[in-house]
């Protein structure tokens, strides 16, 4: 047995949010707005108050005041309407059944107005933002972009389309909240219990030493939990007004509404090569969406601006604010969207200079980060894609596109490189030795990764101890604070603070405490980030539009690999989301009503069990000295970059078409 | 969700009864894979629910040269029956095909029949539809279309059923068992689904209250038979387009039989009459299949985003054809 | 209110329930198991699989009412005391999970599709029966959806299970 909370999760004793037994729980239902822009004239709640069952009706009229810094937390606080799907109610009842009765029979009208959600590349409302996410610059320039596409032996000139995704883990966003006198104890499903602390306490303008957060086992979130969401803050309110614990799970139709989703994007990618395939221009544009309520700005031209050698190099990101829930982090934001049109772009430069895509990416091997000007601490894209090309069998490969045939089949290959920043955050853990063993506490969360697991083995290795001796404690606001888990940063913030913490205690024998935000203030001086090499086989029938990927292999280098099953699983997840991004995923906007057309888990595909065949994830040694005391990067997010392309290019190589717009569906073949 | 008393009645008699006297808004509860989804989106209100799952019509048994069906047998039980699965293969795996173990576990054959679209403006009620708010307008010819209807659809309704089994049905010609306030009557598939004309929300002929007891299978037709489905992912989806289709050829290489029924492009199980008629008698080969798919599409009306519908069906019917030669 | 008795893990249980209540918010609610997990409340996710007189079924699809005098396993009870039945440590041994909470419905499907035979949609002869191969455990799986994608690891372990 590998992950230490494996038993209580095979067995149905792992606890989630709303699963806590809380004596005298009530449960709410939320009322989503039916319009997409426009104003609450008016809420009539008397049926709702006359179903049986019904305790209390939250709406703008009598809820609690809250904070309004953070408008998608800022519940109750306006009539104004952004989006379809805009919390306007809450019903509290006795019993689930209850409260959903209870919100059916809330009524509430409307002064409409006319609503825009649909994204297009010539939107009139486009403009440049300040920055990207996180704090990047929107554009950047250097050299003469086009002097090299005019010198260019090749030049390709694409535009790509990735739709809305949304994030979809298994566990719908729920809450349970239990006032205690001023005190407040939140149940969350969350990716950061001190991160959640500081958003709820702020919300409700609280000290943040009066509430608590409980979160050991998360069903999942890539991203969609890494941000407070409205059922934490809607539970406390809830359960202020009830006088009683009250407790919220939302639905999986509600989950596309108010919890986040990948931006669509538009991408229009001009790249230049000499004929020895070295770039001399290369041009990243980019067109995505934002709320009215807060402007997210996704970072998909980043990666474009360290990825390659390119001695002329323009990236742009511009955003159109429309009548839609603010998009949020998923797995991989910013590298996942924009690598996957980079990457297509390079295999349609790879086949207009008829050179192999493998090479034509070692010949643009940088010798430094051209956006910066630091060395990189590591870099192994090259050995990724040389083993990846041993392993998966590239060697010899016929570049012909729709020529090998199986049946029905047409077969084909391709590939594409992945990477993913390696960063780290502040945090705070403790150590402390026991009669048998050790106690490690940090208020990391486990949300699927296994953190719990990869904590214990970094601390037994920096205690000179066996993993089994070491007790971990994470998923609690009341543990030393600590980063979120996102933005693959889990493990090498949470790790740094433990090995510290167990270096105090070694040092000061019962007892270790440390924090990391001095040493990570000198995280400096060197461009960090892991790398890897995606190979994709897949089978397409031109007839019919079906697609199958045979055989996807991933070879990363994300220095050392701390538990070799856990990363595994890790970067296979990955890898299988991208699947689902390659093949099916999208949330289709509702042009006509605002929000989206397909909100459950019936219309929104995900990759099931049958569309997932031969997927294997390997790594290049790799060792580092520049970034953690492991040595490690993080692996939670790399594993989805790059898949969609290898994909996209399998299908060319395999059918000679190139869909340039995702997902790649049975109408994207046929039609 | 609305309220609603439960009830469990003896035999089926007590059923209809109980429905009767519920009215309207009473409705039979079969193994509830769509109705208790359908009641938890507020899109089936029923005030009383009559369960008949535990009637006994669960077994499956000889009828003539073919078989019956019981009502209330699963969908897994149908499929694993070992005389549906080497002399139906087709209805086999149509029904293999549709939703999961889980789902396939609990869904019985007569609630397989009556199951509901699931186009997406008519699971939402805060959107209008057609067929479960009739007069209130139809989003889908100007929205969301991608998986709708091609082949008689209406400016009222475009939405496809979404059954496998019902397109292997409609294929073999079964009939359906009724019975009802005006005693029992049979129903030839195809027949049993409407084409939503200006009354979408009417799925099926059956009046008010009449309740299905069983599926008569005749003969299964000479020759091979088989079930393609094509979806946006490898299993648990609804079809793109499927087809079943069986194919008996004669000793001189002419087609002796010929069945042909496509689903998910119509809001009935669409059986392909003009395609096999151009194949009866002629040559089995893949200038008459195209030929006869052609003759079958003639009549398509797509829409701007479901246009792909067309030229996937013909493959697949010709396609599907050529895999059942000898 | 309606008065129903079912057997749950091999103990009885009697409940007075709204009809309105699933089988799922039975267990979770009212009965204090929440192992069966719920991902989407209409049948399309499999989070909330449970055997129902021995086989898989959905339970957020199954009214309480509708299910008096059934016999309930949850992932609660698929072990035998501390042992546990071949597929729980199948999972374990291949690292089958990560966030767990598909883990209990993905349990219950494989050990109520182990016992059904048959033919899949993937079986070339439907009259055969094909044996479990890495396809057929696949398919037969697929009302089960992992969103951490470990279904690699889901399916080596299912065949662990099945050659136990």
């Amino acid at each position: 047995m590998n992950r230490i909370e494996g038993r209580d999760k095979v067995t149905g004793r792992a606890t989630y949010a709303v699963e806590y037994a809380v004596e005298g729980t009530a449960y709410a239902h939320i009322v989503g707005s039916t319009v997409a822009r426009g104003r609450i004239r008016a809420i009539d709640t008397a049926e709702a108050y006359a179903t049986p069952g019904v305790l209390d009706v939250l709406t703008y009229a009598n809820a609690p005041e809250t904070a309004v810094d953070n408008p998608e937390l800022a519940l109750f606080q306006s009539r104004d309407i952004a989006y379809r799907g805009q919390i306007v109610a809450a019903v509290i009842a006795e019993s689930a059944e209850a409260a959903r009765a209870g919100a059916a029979a809330v009524r509430v009208a409307y002064d409409a107005e006319p609503h825009d959600v649909t994204l297009r590349a010539d939107h009139p409302g486009l403009y440049v933002p300040d920055k990207v996410n996180p704090s990047f610059p929107a554009t950047t320039e250097r050299g003469d972009v086009a002097a090299g596409l005019a010198e260019a032996a090749a030049t390709v000139d694409v535009t790509y389309a990735t739709p809305a995704e949304h994030n979809n883990p298994m566990e719908p966003h729920g809450a349970l909240a239990a006032w205690d006198g001023d005190r407040l104890t939140v149940y969350d499903s969350t990716q950061g219990a001190s991160t959640d602390r500081a958003t709820i306490a702020n919300v409700l303008r609280m000290p943040p030493e009066r509430v608590r957060v409980v979160s050991p086992h998360v069903g999942g979130g890539f991203g969609s939990k890494g941000t407070t969401r409205a059922p934490a803050v809607l539970a406390a309110l809830a359960a202020r007004v009830a006088g009683r614990p009250v407790k919220i799970a939302i639905t999986r139709q509600q989950m596309f509404d108010i919890t986040g989703y990948r931006t669509p994007t538009v991408q229009r990618l001009r790249l230049g090569a000499d004929t020895g395939g070295r770039l001399t221009a290369l041009d990243h544009d980019v067109v995505e969406q934002s709320s009215t309520l807060v402007e997210f700005a996704e970072q998909a031209a980043v990666p474009s601006r360290m990825m390659y050698a390119a001695p002329a190099l323009r990236t742009c990101h511009q955003l159109a604010r429309l009548d839609v829930a603010t998009p949020s982090w998923m797995r991989a934001p910013g590298e996942c969207p924009g690598m996957y049109a980079l990457e297509s772009a390079m295999d349609e430069l790879a086949s207009a200079l008829d050179m192999d895509p493998v090479e034509l990416r070692i010949v643009n091997e940088p010798a430094y980060d051209q956006e910066t000007g630091l060395p990189f601490s590591s870099r192994n894209l090259v050995a990724c894609l040389r083993e990846g090309a041993r392993r998966f069998g590239w060697a010899g490969r016929d570049p012909a596109p729709g020529v090998r045939r199986d049946g029905r089949w047409l077969v084909g290959t391709g590939v594409a490189a992945s990477t993913y920043p390696a960063r780290r955050r502040p945090s705070r853990a403790t150590a402390t030795a026991t009669g048998d063993g050790y106690v490690v506490r940090i208020a990391a969360a486990d949300i699927g990764t296994g953190a719990r697991t990869a904590l214990a083995v970094i601390a037994a290795e920096a205690l000179e101890t066996t993993r089994d001796r070491v007790h971990v404690e994470v998923g609690d606001s009341d543990l030393p604070e600590a980063s979120l888990a996102g933005g693959s940063m889990g493990t090498s913030s949470w790790g740094s603070a433990v090995v510290r913490a167990c270096e105090d205690l070694r040092k000061n024998g019962g007892t270790g405490a440390a924090d990391t935000a001095d040493e990570i203030a000198g995280d400096t001086g060197f461009a960090r980030h892991a790398f890897g090499a995606q190979f994709a086989e897949v089978r397409v029938d031109p007839g019919t539009g079906e697609l199958r990927v045979a055989r996807l292999l991933g070879v990363f280098a994300a220095g050392r690999i701390i538990d070799p099953v856990l990363a595994r699983s890790q970067l296979i997840g990955g890898m299988t989301m991208g699947i689902g991004m390659a093949l099916m995923e999208e949330t289709r906007p509702d042009a006509e009503f605002g929000g989206w057309v397909n909100r459950d888990l019936a219309q929104y595909h995900v990759a099931t069990c049958t569309d997932v065949h031969d997927v294997d994830a390997v790594w290049v040694d790799e060792d580092d000295p520049h970034l953690n005391p492991m040595g490690s990067k993080g692996i939670g997010e790399i594993g989805i970059v790059g898949t969609a392309a290898a994909i996209g290019n399998a299908v060319h190589h395999a059918t000679g078409v190139r869909v340039r717009s995702l997902p790649i569906t049975p109408p994207a073949i046929v039609g | 969700m609305r309220p609603f008393t439960y009830v469990r009645t003896r035999d089926a008699v007590d059923a209809v009864e109980s429905v009767e006297a519920g009215g309207p808004d009473a409705m039979y509860l079969g193994g509830g894979t769509n109705l208790v989804d359908l009641m938890r989106l507020g899109v089936a209100t029923p005030a009383r629910l009559v369960d008949v799952s535990r009637l006994p019509y669960d077994s499956i048994a000889a009828h003539g040269d073919g078989l019956r069906i019981g009502a209330a047998v699963r969908n897994s039980d149908l499929a694993a029956h070992p005389d549906v699965r080497a002399r139906y293969p087709m209805l086999a795996r149509a029904v293999l095909a549709g939703a999961s173990g889980q789902v396939r576990n609990m869904a019985t054959v007569g609630g397989n029949l009556l199951q509901r679209t699931r186009c997406p403006y008519f699971q939402d009620v805060t959107k209008p539809c057609n067929k479960r708010d009739p007069g209130s307008g139809c989003p889908a010819v100007e929205g969301d279309h991608q998986n709708m209807a091609v082949l008689g659809r209406s400016a009222a309704c475009v939405a496809t059923h979404p059954s496998d089994m019902a397109v292997a049905l409609a294929a073999l010609g079964a009939e359906v068992r009724v019975t009802g306030p005006d005693g029992e009557r049979t129903v030839p598939m195809p027949g049993l689904h409407r084409l939503p004309g200006d009354r979408p929300d009417r799925d099926t002929v059956l009046a008010p209250g009449e309740l299905i007891t069983a599926v008569d299978l005749p003969a299964p037709p000479g020759g091979r038979s088989t079930y393609r489905k094509v979806r946006e992912r490898a299993s648990f989806a609804f079809a793109l387009v499927s087809v079943a289709a069986a194919l008996d050829v004669g000793p001189g290489g002419g087609v002796r039989d010929v069945r042909i029924a496509l689903g998910g492009v119509a809001h009935a199980p669409w059986r392909a009459g003009a395609a096999e008629e151009v194949l009866q008698g002629a040559p089995a080969d893949a200038d008459a299949f195209a030929r006869a798919a052609d003759a079958e599409l003639a009549a398509a009306r797509p829409l701007p985003r479901n246009a792909y519908k067309v030229p996937l069906a013909r493959h697949l019917i010709v396609h599907t054809l050529q895999e059942l030669l000898p | 209110m309606v008065k129903i008795e079912l057997r749950v893990n091999g103990a009885s249980r009697r409940a007075d329930v709204d009809t309105r209540v699933s089988l799922l918010d039975l267990l979770r609610e009212h009965l204090g198991l929440t192992g069966a997990k719920k991902g989407c409340d209409h049948g399309q996710c499999g989070a909330c699989t449970v055997l129902i007189d021995g086989r898989r079924a959905n339970a957020c699809l199954a009214l309480a009412v509708a299910h008096d005098g059934t016999d309930v396993t949850t992932v609660e009870g698929l072990a035998d005391g501390d042992d546990l039945h071949p597929v729980q440590e199948a999972f374990l041994a291949h690292d089958a999970f990560q966030c767990g909470y598909c883990t209990p419905g993905q349990l219950c499907s494989a050990a109520g599709m182990l016992g059904e035979g048959g033919a899949s949609a993937v079986t070339e002869d439907v009259a055969a029966d094909p044996g479990l191969t890495a396809d057929e455990i696949r398919e037969r799986m697929s009302g089960n959806l992992c969103r951490c994608g470990a279904y690699v690891n889901i399916v080596a372990a299912v065949g662990e299970a099945a050659r136990a």
